[in-house]
């Protein structure tokens, strides 16, 4: 599991694994704005969404509904999805 | 790094959004193993994949369709065989599902209970020609029976014999007041003359694109799709088994992953039987022009054209074809 699982970190691991998984080019997590809509900016399908939903799943020992899918838009979303699941609210 | 906004003025940027959170999940359904034709040239009956007993309890369809929807299936592709020939099952998908048929129109759908399913005609080109491989002229029916219905296109697979001829069978649509998408055949009977030969997919291609450009309001179609599915190419990459995005779920093994359709199943009327694709499983994957694989398969190369502003928008043409083809988008 990620080291660090504050919200700041959830962002930080997040936004390595998008990069990591669509092999992105030109940014990296610093430069990579967390409230960029991910699929009508940045691109990615239901398919790229569910590589990374897969990664996240593993790493973070939680279950992401695929019909959670449509409202994880940002890299924000979906950590603060992801905290949500670690701390039990949803 | 090259973000969507970026690439696109805003006009392309509207229709972009406008089917990026489409998110569909079709599959394909043989609705029976029976059917009013024989055509020269179907993967249904040449594969032998009619060869499993059809369920014939509504009761069980109605069940399996309603575990289909927990699925997460949203739109069904009803094919058969012929499905007019079962109205029953054609009614319980249509209840529980957006649902599309296709069909060879020599039955017609009552739109009283159908007012807004989507209806694909079959078509092989002109009365000689089909005459030849179906047996008989089915436009003569198909369009009798669904004149200037705002929810029916034909599906005109285009032959090796038809190059040069487009036009006169697009004419023909035209007059009936209905739309058409073009594809090509896949050989899967291995009829002499029927093979494609790559000076035909070549002028096939133009002809394609100048039907588009002279019947715009009557062609669903775009030129990037015209490209691929004549050439077999796309990005620098060849279809065949280990691109197609088309391939039942449970029976998709490949390695390393490919870009696919998701949760994508064919079930056979069994209801328990699964097809390897939404064609034949007896087809050669190098040869296959099935015009849905082609552009499932651009479909799902989203990021693939990302590179430049021209890319995005083949990309764009090609999903609005497919959305307009369903009717979840305007025609």
């Amino acid at each position: 599991m990620p080291e660090k699982r504050d919200m700041e970190g959830i962002i930080r691991h997040v936004t390595e694994v998008i990069i990591g998984e669509l092999k992105l080019e030109d940014i990296t997590v610093g430069t990579f704005n967390p409230d960029m809509d991910l699929v009508d900016e940045l691109g990615i399908d239901s398919m790229d969404l569910a590589t990374i939903a897969l990664v996240l799943q593993d790493e973070y020992k939680i279950t992401i509904d695929e019909d959670d899918y449509p409202k994880l838009k940002t890299v924000r979303l979906i950590a603060e999805y992801i905290e949500e699941k670690l701390t039990g609210k949803n | 790094m090259k973000t969507i906004s970026l690439l696109l003025d805003s006009e392309w940027y509207d229709r972009y959004r406008r089917i990026a959170n489409l998110n569909i999940r079709s599959s394909i359904y043989d609705v029976t193993n029976r059917c009013n034709l024989r055509c020269r040239g179907c993967f249904f009956f040449s594969s032998g994949e009619n060869h499993v007993k059809e369920e014939t309890n509504i009761k069980q369809w109605e069940a399996f369709i309603d575990k289909e929807r927990k699925r997460g299936v949203n739109l069904a592709i009803l094919i058969g065989g012929e499905p007019t020939l079962c109205m029953d099952r054609v009614e319980a998908f249509y209840k529980r599902l957006p649902s599309y048929c296709a069909t060879n129109g020599l039955i017609k759908i009552p739109r009283d209970k159908f007012p807004d399913m989507m209806v694909g005609i079959s078509l092989w080109g002109s009365s000689e020609d089909e005459k030849i491989l179906r047996g008989k002229d089915t436009f003569a029916i198909s369009s009798k029976n669904y004149e200037g219905d705002p929810y029916t296109y034909y599906l005109y697979t285009i032959t090796p014999k038809q190059v040069g001829k487009v036009e006169s069978v697009v004419k023909r649509i035209v007059d009936v007041g209905l739309k058409v998408h073009l594809q090509l055949l896949s050989n899967d009977e291995g009829m002499e003359g029927f093979s494609w030969r790559p000076e035909e997919l070549r002028d096939l291609r133009f002809e394609m694109d100048e039907m588009l450009n002279q019947y715009p309001r009557t062609v669903i179609s775009c030129k990037y799709y015209h490209e691929t599915i004549t050439t077999g190419k796309m990005m620098g990459r060849t279809f065949g088994w280990h691109e197609c995005p088309s391939v039942t779920e449970s029976l998709d093994n490949r390695q390393p992953p490919v870009k696919r359709l998701i949760h994508f199943y064919r079930w056979a009327a069994d209801l328990k039987t699964v097809h390897r694709c939404c064609t034949s499983a007896t087809r050669d994957c190098s040869i296959c022009k099935d015009g849905a694989a082609h552009m499932s398969w651009v479909m799902v190369n989203k990021r693939d054209h990302l590179n430049s502003t021209r890319d995005l928008q083949n990309w764009i043409e090609v999903y609005e074809m497919f959305a307009k083809l369903y009717r979840l988008i305007p025609w």
